[in-house]
């Protein structure tokens, strides 16, 4: 530590020795160290996106089941606690948004085609905070109420079932003496979703319609509660567990929806490897700025050897120099990276190939999001492999004999 | 009690498909405050001599003793501890680090000693009007003459107060009158401080300052003689 003056004032003076080659690689940090984050916040925002609405089509945050539901996924699983119940123990616990809904597998019918679908029986208004169904956005209407009559059915599977609104279709599905239990419904709207799967899987209908057709009085199979931030559920996932007292399987989103949370930690890894890979191409300008800067000085690195300069302190010297180069462009490309970010945030549309990302469940405004963490875990990254790049050079200047260095011709 | 002693040195170069006998069985002891003037023809093995004795080149064979304790089996640590607390060295080539200005020059030796700043600034103000630079301190290598630098180099040396002062060739760069200055200086400093002085020169007026004249030939000691002082 006694060194670290002498050895900060020298580093930084040589680096400033040839200032257009510092500036050069400096330049080059700050645009890596920017394209770093400005990706990264770009992709961030594209997954959350793609996250939320996942989150939002049904898992929520936290769900509640029977604990043979998610096994087996029929009303004879479901929960045995009724609506009363059920709103008794959760509305005053003040989660951001909770509903209880009924979630069945079922066949629809139309007058020409059929398919498997997944028939949520649901209360519109409880819903509508984290529905992925814009109410707005159907096509005729919602549902109105948990008593209404009406199907709300995908784009897709309208198309598939050749059906339209104001026509007519069958849903069946079983009871819980396993008997079929079927009704027909309207069709009262056609929404659109994210994914093209959504659009084909999901039918809704009212909560209290699907009970009676099922015959499950005012029972329903699933709870969905969402908090405050889905990257942290689990206070949410405590106290829904606390409340249920081991009567229900609880589970985080990511463990019902293995899809969201897999995208969730690949995208964690993506970010890390973007990072490791600009910095690669860095690497190798930042290495040859290093070799360079020692190969010009080799005599006054052998000078101050030959005066009790320790090699160490030769070590530390290159390295100072090498993470001053790095914190400088650092620095500089995290203001670059916030300034370009920050006024992004309101939207970027990109319905320009939004057909095409819509496939894979991204909207077409794209909203980068720039984390903290993700700039940290950038220039730590940054840093601790600029720090090993740095070590080579660093390494051989400490290596050099005195009087062989002294007499190098420079 | 001897502040250099040399016994049997010998160091070969290889150059080419030749060995040179850099120094070939040399030895030598140096008494403390000593005033010696290394006489060599280019080639001859003094500045070999010189960096064996300053533990910056290790020889072949043969010890070196400093002040009493043998350094040529010394650790480049140990070695780089002597240096700093005992040797003051003065180089040919000016060599000052060029990114400091002519007071930090001086203050290096020091600050990597731990001397603090102000004992630091002190000294090397002092010194610095020793060698005749007051008003240069904020120079940089770059803007001084090639005596100023030498001046500065010779100051750096000396700012310690080392037991034992190496130049190698330091007046090869200067003109007459910078290099008598530059001389007298070394002599008050050995007669005032009693620092041992060991000049590696080819230069007569310089080894007409030395109290002990050295002369070696091929790596060899080929005469060794006291004599006046100028």
């Amino acid at each position: 530590m006694r060194m670290l003056p002498v050895l900060s004032r020298l580093a930084w003076r040589y680096l400033w020795r040839n200032h257009r080659r510092t500036i050069i690689m400096v330049g080059a940090i700050a645009v890596g160290a920017w394209a770093m984050i400005f990706m990264t916040a770009l992709t961030r925002g594209m997954v959350d996106q793609m996250i939320r609405d996942g989150i939002s089509v049904l898992p929520g945050h936290v769900q509640a089941h029977n604990p043979e539901f998610l096994d087996d996924p029929s009303v004879s699983n479901r929960i045995a606690m009724g609506d009363e119940e059920l709103a008794g123990k959760f509305d005053a616990m003040d989660f951001r948004a909770w509903a209880s809904r009924v979630r069945v597998p079922a066949v629809i019918t139309s007058e020409r085609e059929s398919r498997g679908v997944t028939l949520l029986g649901v209360d519109p208004e409880a819903e509508e905070e984290f529905s992925f169904v814009s109410y707005e956005d159907v096509e005729g209407r919602f549902l109105e109420t948990p008593d209404d009559k009406g199907v709300v059915i995908g784009r897709k599977l309208a198309d598939k079932l050749d059906t339209e609104v104001g026509k007519r279709i069958v849903i069946m599905s079983q009871d819980p003496d396993n008997e079929i239990a079927d009704r027909g419904f309207r069709v009262v709207g056609l929404f659109k979703a994210n994914m093209a799967a959504f659009e084909e899987s999901y039918v809704f209908v009212g909560k209290k319609t699907a009970q009676k057709m099922l015959r499950i009085g005012d029972t329903t199979t699933e709870i969905v509660f969402v908090g405050d931030d889905y990257r942290n559920v689990d206070p949410t996932y405590q106290r829904v567990s606390e409340a249920v007292a081991g009567k229900l399987k609880v589970s985080r989103w990511y463990e019902v929806d293995t899809y969201l949370g897999t995208m969730m930690k690949v995208m964690d890894g993506f970010v890390l490897i973007w990072v490791i890979v600009i910095f690669l191409a860095l690497s190798f300008g930042l290495v040859n700025t290093l070799v360079m800067a020692v190969f010009e000085r080799i005599r006054e690195i052998g000078l101050m050897l030959a005066l009790g300069m320790k090699p160490s302190s030769i070590l530390g010297q290159i390295i100072i120099e090498s993470m001053f180069l790095l914190a400088i462009g650092l620095g500089l490309g995290d203001i670059l990276a916030f300034a370009s970010v920050k006024p992004l945030e309101s939207g970027i549309d990109i319905s320009v190939v939004a057909e095409g990302m819509e496939m894979w469940g991204a909207s077409s405004m794209l909203y980068p999001k720039l984390y903290w963490s993700d700039m940290v875990l950038a220039n730590v990254v940054v840093l601790i492999l600029g720090f090993l790049a740095s070590l080579s050079p660093a390494w051989r200047a400490s290596r050099y004999e005195p009087v062989e260095a002294i007499t190098k011709v420079g | 009690m001897s502040s250099v002693r040399c016994v049997d040195l010998c160091k070969t170069y290889r150059q080419g498909d030749q060995d040179i006998k850099a120094l070939d069985h040399v030895s030598i002891e140096i008494e403390e405050g000593g005033f010696v003037c290394l006489s060599a023809p280019s080639g001859g093995g003094k500045t070999t001599l010189l960096n064996a004795i300053g533990g910056l080149d290790i020889p072949d064979s043969g010890e070196v003793w400093i002040a009493g304790q043998r350094i040529d089996e010394m650790s480049k640590g140990e070695l780089a501890d002597l240096r700093l607390s005992s040797i003051g060295f003065v180089f040919q080539a000016y060599n000052l680090i060029p990114v400091l200005t002519a007071q930090e020059n001086i203050e290096f030796v020091m600050q990597v000693q731990g001397v603090s700043a102000v004992e630091r600034r002190k000294k090397s103000l002092a010194i610095l009007d020793e060698v005749g630079l007051k008003g240069l301190e904020n120079r940089r290598p770059a803007e001084m003459s090639g005596g100023q630098q030498q001046r500065v180099a010779v100051a750096r040396a000396i700012v310690s107060r080392p037991a034992l002062v190496l130049a190698d060739e330091p007046t090869a760069n200067l003109d007459s009158k910078t290099s008598d200055e530059l001389m007298t200086l070394f002599t008050e400093l050995n007669r005032h401080h009693n620092t041992t002085f060991v000049i590696a020169t080819h230069d007569q007026r310089v080894m007409g300052y030395a109290k002990r004249l050295i002369r070696m030939l091929d790596g060899r000691i080929v005469g060794d003689i006291e004599q006046d002082a100028a």
